[in-house]
């Protein structure tokens, strides 16, 4: 290396360390780490013990590891796809020429802005069974709504419902994506005679499908990370009746709460596996219909 | 504590300036939520606090972890005995034979009531229930719908109505329910004299935890699982005036010596009483059972200055020094020895209730074991399970003693190969 290539050399590392600096001790560090304590038994305050695959064959057969994963599939998939259409639909609506649209767009794109806990507890007071809003207003159309939270059968519905009022993200980016279809499509489509409903299958959709592809790898990720609401709507053992007992929850229980984080490890990397093995399983799906504009 | 804190840093830097060369302790304190976890994590990175503030059920947990420095040693020196305290909470940090903890401030419950609402339900608002049979039935005068007539008008009815069919009526006020507050759903059985750990053998689904929940289930056949629902869910969270107690939707409950201070605060003026919880008729002598627990002052393993740690805690079981403690949050003392001025000066009527309750035979605390936490966690969804009548106790509280005895026995083997 001459003189002037070590420079250079040295000023690239130097400039990309912070990223590596930080990728490695935050991110790839703890990763192993986790992979390491999830073969060991650790209560976090005494030294490890290794055990082998004793945590995961302990998970396996753990009615709680199912149900949790019930639980949280239930959730991303039912957050995900009626995400992903709510999303879709105002983004579409909100992409025409309406009067006070910066206001919509706005209105719509503001529920994302509030801070988990802040909404959960909004979203708590609102499903009160008795003299909530939502019941108040669906009596008022002669519908005696359930007693969303505290019924098992309706509690992850009432979760699912609160994530979706929280699509303003999503419905951005998919307003971005919308805005990036060429009009010259639509005037040649029109040209052809397609109407509106053709329009949006043969040309909008294709064209955006690499946003809705993106849209629904993150809302995946981020559904079976889901923790936070179920802390506080319902509460740390998943009530009612555990349906509300989230995979993360779970993981939150046993690691820090039993101090079992060697098994909480093992949670946690099999929570890993699903979601490296779900967004490789979109991406292959995604060659067959996502459209590149390249 | 604050103020303990600060009397504490006054008296040392008096010492030194009494005394010249003498190096004045200097205790700076943080208040921190979630202790829990962060003392979890703070002991995990070798970087505990000198002394820590924990809730009593946490030390055998801690102690079995080898996280607490024993201070058996330590307290013997100074002469700190047993016989000092209200027994009770010197044991809840004492574990396997060793002293780990000194309790500071305690808590313990009782019944309840609500005198306004007794009044207009017809009862004598100055007598509460002696017996669970007399709550039953206090509970059943007490409990209030909003009833829609076929001409669509509604009616303001009492008692349990089995005849109106659900879609006609609505809950307005209940007298009891089990499942409120939620917080100890896991204990019914105490008070029909049954135990969740017995040696080494989890006896959930003992004869007297099954009546106990049968005793739980009743209350969903008498009012409705579907009306109990949407009753609870309309409830505020504990600390808000919509507080089922302090709002007037609930008029007995279960409930801590720091309910005094949630009155006070969400629904002053409300007239209220406590009394020892009621027992079965045919066990008499179990009446005034309930929990007792306390926070205690431990010192982690790695403290950097154990010696003054010990030097505060030391400070705080003064006699003096606890009763300031106790009275600035409004509890009663663990100490054996307690003040006439104390309980002169303190603004809970009902003080000396709760010092008795404390000290009764018949309180319990949370059991010795590493798997409390998740023994708390199953009675809940079995309490669920109960109440929504989705399973018979019997058959959920065996569900738990099955797992729990499994998750008990794996505890115990990691306990006793690391002290091998």
């Amino acid at each position: 290396m001459s003189p002037l290539e070590r420079r250079k050399f040295v000023t690239g590392v130097l400039f990309s360390s912070p990223w590596v600096i930080g990728l490695s001790v935050f991110l790839i560090y703890p990763l192993l780490a986790a992979l390491y304590y999830s073969l060991c038994d650790y209560s976090v305050l005494l030294p490890p013990v290794f055990v082998g695959f004793d945590n995961y064959i302990e998970l396996f057969q753990d009615q709680l590891f199912w149900k949790s994963l019930w639980n949280t599939s239930f959730f991303a998939v039912g957050s995900v796809s009626l995400g992903v259409v709510v999303a879709l639909t105002l983004a579409i609506l909100l992409n025409s020429k309406v009067k006070g649209l910066a206001f919509y767009r706005t209105a719509f794109f503001l529920p994302s802005l509030m801070p988990m806990v802040a909404g959960s507890i909004l979203w708590f007071c609102m499903y009160a069974g008795q003299g909530g809003i939502i019941n108040t207003l669906l009596a008022k159309i002669g519908i005696t709504g359930p007693a969303w939270l505290s019924d098992p059968a309706w509690a992850k519905v009432a979760i699912i419902f609160m994530a979706v009022w929280g699509a303003g993200n999503s419905m951005v980016i998919f307003l971005a994506g919308l805005q990036d279809v060429p009009m010259s499509l639509y005037e040649a489509s029109i040209i052809d005679g397609a109407n509106w409903l053709q329009r949006l299958v043969n040309v909008t959709l294709p064209m955006i499908s690499p946003v809705i592809y993106f849209n629904v790898v993150m809302g995946i990720i981020g559904g079976f990370q889901a923790f936070a609401q179920a802390m506080i709507m319902t509460s740390s053992s998943g009530a009612p009746e555990q349906s509300t007992l989230f995979y993360v929850l779970q993981l939150y229980n046993v690691g820090f709460m039993d101090l079992r984080m060697g098994y909480a490890s093992a949670m946690a990397w099999v929570l890993f596996i699903i979601i490296l093995g779900l967004t490789f399983m979109a991406t292959q799906l995604s060659k067959r219909w996502v459209t590149y504009d390249r | 504590m604050g103020r303990v804190v600060d009397s504490f840093n006054a008296k040392e830097r008096e010492h030194a300036k009494a005394e010249p060369g003498y190096r004045p302790i200097e205790v700076e304190m943080v208040v921190v939520s979630s202790i829990e976890q962060k003392l979890l994590i703070a002991c995990a990175g070798k970087n505990p606090p000198d002394v820590a503030g924990i809730y009593s059920y946490m030390t055998p947990s801690y102690a079995d972890k080898g996280a607490l420095m024993d201070l058996t040693e330590r307290a013997r020196a100074d002469g700190i005995e047993r016989s000092q305290y209200v027994g009770r909470y010197y044991d809840l940090a004492v574990h396997r034979g060793k002293l780990w903890g000194l309790p500071t401030t305690p808590a313990a419950v009782a019944l309840h009531w609500n005198k306004r609402l007794f009044r207009e339900a017809g009862l004598d608002p100055e007598k509460p229930p002696e017996t669970l049979e007399q709550l039953d039935d206090m509970a059943e005068k007490l409990t209030k719908w909003e009833v829609t007539l076929p001409d669509g008008q509604t009616q303001v009815r009492w008692g349990y109505l089995p005849r109106v069919p659900a879609a006609q009526k609505r809950l307005l006020q209940v007298g009891f329910l089990p499942s409120e507050p939620s917080w100890w759903t896991f204990s019914w059985g105490f008070v029909f004299g049954g135990k969740l750990i017995d040696g080494d053998k989890v006896t959930t689904a003992s004869p007297e935890n099954i009546r106990a929940y049968e005793w739980m289930a009743s209350y969903s056949k008498k009012l409705g699982v579907d009306a109990v629902q949407r009753f609870r869910s309309g409830f505020g969270s504990f600390a808000s005036a919509q507080n089922p107690f302090l709002s007037g939707q609930l008029a007995m409950e279960i409930q801590g010596v720091w309910m005094y201070n949630f009155i006070k605060k969400f629904a002053d003026g409300m007239p209220w009483g406590a009394a020892p919880f009621p027992a079965p008729a045919d066990h008499p002598e179990l009446r005034g059972t309930g929990n007792a627990e306390a926070d205690a002052l431990v010192i982690p393993t790695g403290s950097a200055h154990p010696n003054e740690a010990w030097a505060f805690i030391r400070y705080t079981q003064k006699q003096e020094v606890m009763e300031q403690l106790c009275l600035g949050q409004r509890k009663h003392s663990p100490l054996a020895h307690v003040s006439d001025e104390f309980y002169a000066k303190h603004p809970n009527p009902y003080i000396r209730l709760f010092a008795e309750l404390g000290a009764s035979p018949n309180a319990w605390s949370a059991p010795k074991t590493g798997v409390w936490n998740e023994y708390g966690r199953e009675m809940a969804t079995a309490a669920d399970k109960i109440a929504n009548l989705r399973l018979t106790p019997a058959e959920a509280l065996t569900s738990v003693q099955e797992r729990l005895q499994v998750s008990y026995d794996r505890d115990r083997a990691i306990f006793l190969r690391r002290s091998r």
